[in-house]
């Protein structure tokens, strides 16, 4: 059985492989450019979406590796205006942020790129990311709820304005018209935020919120990720989400014309072992990739993190996407997922 | 010209510098033109960014308001509203764009400074060095409600925290050596050992510790503008800003501010020139100064409606005045004395007290000159951030201006888009050209570059 699956890529620095930067046939520095970028994202073109790994620390840990990192959100944005109908997802973490402007940012890259935003929702609670905000961790369901909280409001705010609120009646001189923009009154566990957001309802209605699998905030998203290590335990996980759609994180490294995979990951490893995420992780083949694919059940699609962007991206594009990609026909990101678009909560409030 | 003590020798071959400041809302925007596409549209701002580097100019420069203003507790519907988040917007601007400074407007009571030091260091690494933050200070209950920690900041300290976040953030920007990054792939690690010193700060009002996650870019670090008139504000932009927006904007005042900058500048060991001084500013251009005057008057009554007057005055009045004719008499019911609430956007501390003696006078005043709700609002609202004239006229008094050394130039405020713009660009700009005040061409890339500030 081959099954098309919906295809998406992680764009972050030079690969997911920690060595990856050794590898990339760049200075080390270029990859904090706006041209690396625009190459970055100009290889991911027939993916339906790319996503942006971060961390409000520096990326590659503290060792060799440790590397400067853009931030996702202003990675994204550059990339909106770039050619191309691919999807945009940052990586952007609710326990450092203020929900306020995480919601504006990503309504902003929606806007921006005419409807390809989503959101991969993070909810880092280690001690040195909570302390760049001088920040507490909340430990166990606290730090859930909060996820939860900071979701909930920026989806509230995505609907605060309704999307017929631009009236512009000249005749009355009302720009808009106030009955279709809401405060939201939101009120959570630990903040509150009054509304209405500052920037009108995205094309989208609502942006893409893809949570990663650990954080079990499904019920808030509309895409889960699911980090697991073997197609089994894939398919286990896949069954008990209730997000719409479901996708796996697939870590890979490719053969390459006389150098197979293994001993690329074995040189790679010589520098940095490359640790266990938890994720699946394929070392060989394209075809041996295709064959992985086809086990997976449960599945809408996969995210693929090449180990060197340089080397392993351009064969995921080339050869895995048109034999198994799947996009459906649309100009927003929703419509090429096949997610509806929701209307306002606050639209069946107006009279 | 002897009289005129800027704080700065007159200058013979001062050029005037240009930027636009686009808040995206407000009353100034006339949305019942027809050519005013989608003042929110990527291909809006994008248009504005390609026509400002076909002007030369050194900067786009966008404003911000954390609430959606209101009048009476409901979104105020007379203005354009609806804006971007400025980061997120100018670094989609980054990417089709060359040469045009992007400036964020950005908040230090509602913000992290780790947190916005990283973004505002992405757009500048993004964007090759053209990053900019304008600082402001803006802190009050109403917009604190959309954020986690409320109106947490007393009003008297807001400068405090912003020359603590400041401080922070330049602690982050400056803290990688510049030969911090290996130069080869075959080097042994990605960065020199000790390339990531973490910043420490504590403090009640700002309590940190980061690591920087970015190296300097081509500029050295955004280039940081500060908007604020108050005592505190100035002391700000005398320690740390490399730009002042203001809104001293008429001859006599922009020359008392520089003045008074300048002699700030000179107690924190600071050139004279180590800061440029942009005022706020409209221009109305027309064939001849009869046209232009009438343009004027159209625009601003555009502008200063007849809804506008009513919703004015019931910001002060703290009522709903909706029953009352703009073309009739002032309100003769009393207005609550509950303070001034700062719904309606940014307004300083001195004019969100004292409501009740400002009513008082404008009752005064509209007696005397017999004024309808609709005169009277007229009557009161300012005229004086305008430039109206022929192109050779403003020119003449920019120049001027500038020579002096009261201003380096101006932010300019659109009203009709791309209208109001693209007459600088085509007509004004060759002016200033002529007369040797303004650039032919880049000469450099950067946002700093464009300014003439010192390296860092
Ligand atoms: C010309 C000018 C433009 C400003 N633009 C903004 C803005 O876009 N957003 C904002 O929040 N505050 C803005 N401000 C407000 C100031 O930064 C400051 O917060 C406010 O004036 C109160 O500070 P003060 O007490 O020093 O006057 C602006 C001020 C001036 C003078």
């Amino acid at each position: 059985m081959t099954e098309s699956l919906l295809l998406a890529v992680d764009l972050d620095g030079d690969g997911a492989h920690p060595a990856a930067w050794r590898f990339s046939g760049r200075p080390p520095g270029s990859v904090l450019t706006g041209a690396a970028l625009r190459a970055a994202v100009g290889a991911a073109s027939g993916f339906v979406l790319a996503s942006f790994e971060d961390s409000p620390l520096p990326a590659g840990g503290t060792g060799p590796d440790q590397a400067g990192r853009l931030e996702a959100g202003t990675r994204a944005a550059f990339a909106a205006t770039l050619a191309g109908d691919l999807g945009l997802a940052p990586v952007l973490n609710a326990t450092t942020t203020e929900p306020f402007h995480l919601a504006t940012q990503l309504a902003s890259l929606d806007h921006a790129s005419h409807g390809r935003a989503a959101w991969i929702v993070d909810g880092l609670s280690d001690l040195d990311v909570l302390a760049t905000v001088g920040a507490e961790p909340l430990g166990g369901a606290a730090q859930r709820q909060e996820v939860a909280d900071v979701i909930r409001t920026a989806r509230l705010l995505w609907d605060s304005w309704q999307d017929d609120a631009v009236i512009k009646d000249v005749a009355s001189g009302r720009y808009l018209d106030s009955g279709r923009v809401h405060h939201i009154d939101f009120s959570g566990a630990t903040f509150s935020v009054k509304g209405p957001l500052i920037t009108p309802r995205p094309p989208q209605g609502q942006i893409v919120v893809i949570a990663r699998d650990h954080l079990r905030v499904d019920e808030h998203a509309d895409i889960v990720l699911v980090a697991a290590a073997d197609p089994e335990a894939v398919a286990a996980r896949a069954q008990q989400t209730s997000s719409i759609l479901t996708f796996a994180d697939v870590e890979v490294i490719l053969d390459l014309p006389g150098r197979p995979a293994a001993e690329r990951l074995a040189e790679l490893d010589d520098f940095t072992p490359w640790p266990s995420t938890g994720r699946l992780r394929h070392v060989g083949s394209v075809t041996g990739l295709l064959d992985l694919l086809s086990e997976l059940r449960g599945v809408d699609g996969v995210r693929f993190l090449p180990a060197v962007q340089a080397l392993d991206l351009p064969l995921l594009a080339e050869q895995v996407v048109p034999a198994r990609g799947r996009v459906l026909p649309g100009r927003t990101l929703r419509e090429r997922l096949g997610l509806p678009r929701p209307a306002s909560r606050f639209a069946s409030t107006t009279a | 010209m002897s009289s005129i003590d800027t704080g700065a020798p007159h200058d013979p071959h001062a050029h005037v510098h240009l930027g636009v400041f686009y808040t995206g809302v407000g009353s100034q925007f006339i949305w019942s033109d027809p050519g005013l596409g989608d003042h929110q549209s990527i291909e809006t701002y994008l248009e504005i960014a390609r026509l400002l580097e076909r002007g030369l100019f050194d900067a786009f420069f966008l404003g911000e308001g954390l609430r959606v203003r209101e009048n009476r507790g409901q979104v105020l519907e007379l203005d354009v509203a609806g804006r971007p988040d400025a980061i997120t917007q100018l670094s989609a601007l980054a990417a089709a764009t060359d040469r045009i400074g992007l400036v964020a407007t950005q908040n230090t009571t509602y913000n992290y400074p780790a947190d916005l030091a990283r973004r505002l260091a992405s757009l500048d690494l993004l964007s090759d060095g053209r990053a900019g933050w304008n600082i402001v200070t803006t802190d009050n209950a109403w917009t604190g409600a959309n954020f986690r920690h409320g109106g947490w900041l007393e009003h008297e300290r807001r400068y405090e925290r912003a020359t603590q976040f400041v401080e922070a953030a330049k602690a982050l920007w400056g803290s990688w050596s510049a030969d911090a990054i290996a130069e080869s792939a075959e080097a042994k690690s990605w960065a020199a050992a000790g390339a990531f010193p973490e910043v420490v700060r504590r403090s009640d009002l700002v309590n940190l510790r980061a690591t920087a996650t970015l190296p300097a870019s081509r500029q050295g670090r955004p280039v940081l503008f500060q908007a604020g008139d108050s005592d505190g504000g100035r002391e700000l932009a005398a320690t740390h800003a490399d730009v002042v927006f203001s809104a001293n904007t008429t001859f006599e005042k922009a020359v008392a501010y520089a003045a008074d900058l300048r002699a700030r500048l000179a107690r924190h060991g600071r050139g004279a020139d180590s800061l440029r001084i942009l005022p706020g500013a409209a221009v109305v251009l027309g064939d001849t100064e009869a046209e232009a005057q009438e343009k004027a008057e159209w625009i601003r009554n555009e502008q200063l409606s007849a809804p506008r007057a009513i919703a004015f005055l019931e910001q002060y009045w703290g009522s709903d005045l909706s029953a009352y004719d703009p073309h009739g008499p002032l309100p003769d019911i009393e207005p609550t004395d509950a303070e001034l609430d700062p719904s309606r956007g940014t307004i300083s501390i001195a004019d969100r007290t004292g409501k009740l003696d400002r009513i008082a006078a404008w009752r005064t005043l509209a007696a005397e000159k017999n004024l309808s709700i609709l005169g009277l609002y007229r009557e009161v609202s300012p005229r004086e951030r305008s430039f109206v004239g022929t192109p050779a006229q403003i020119a003449d008094l920019w120049v001027h201006y500038v020579r002096a050394r009261a201003v380096d130039g101006f932010n300019l405020t659109p009203y009709l888009l791309p209208s109001s713009l693209t007459d600088v660009v085509d007509k004004l700009v060759p002016e200033l050209q002529e007369r040797g005040a303004y650039r032919t061409a880049y000469q450099g890339s950067t946002l700093r570059e464009h300014l003439d500030l010192p390296p860092i």
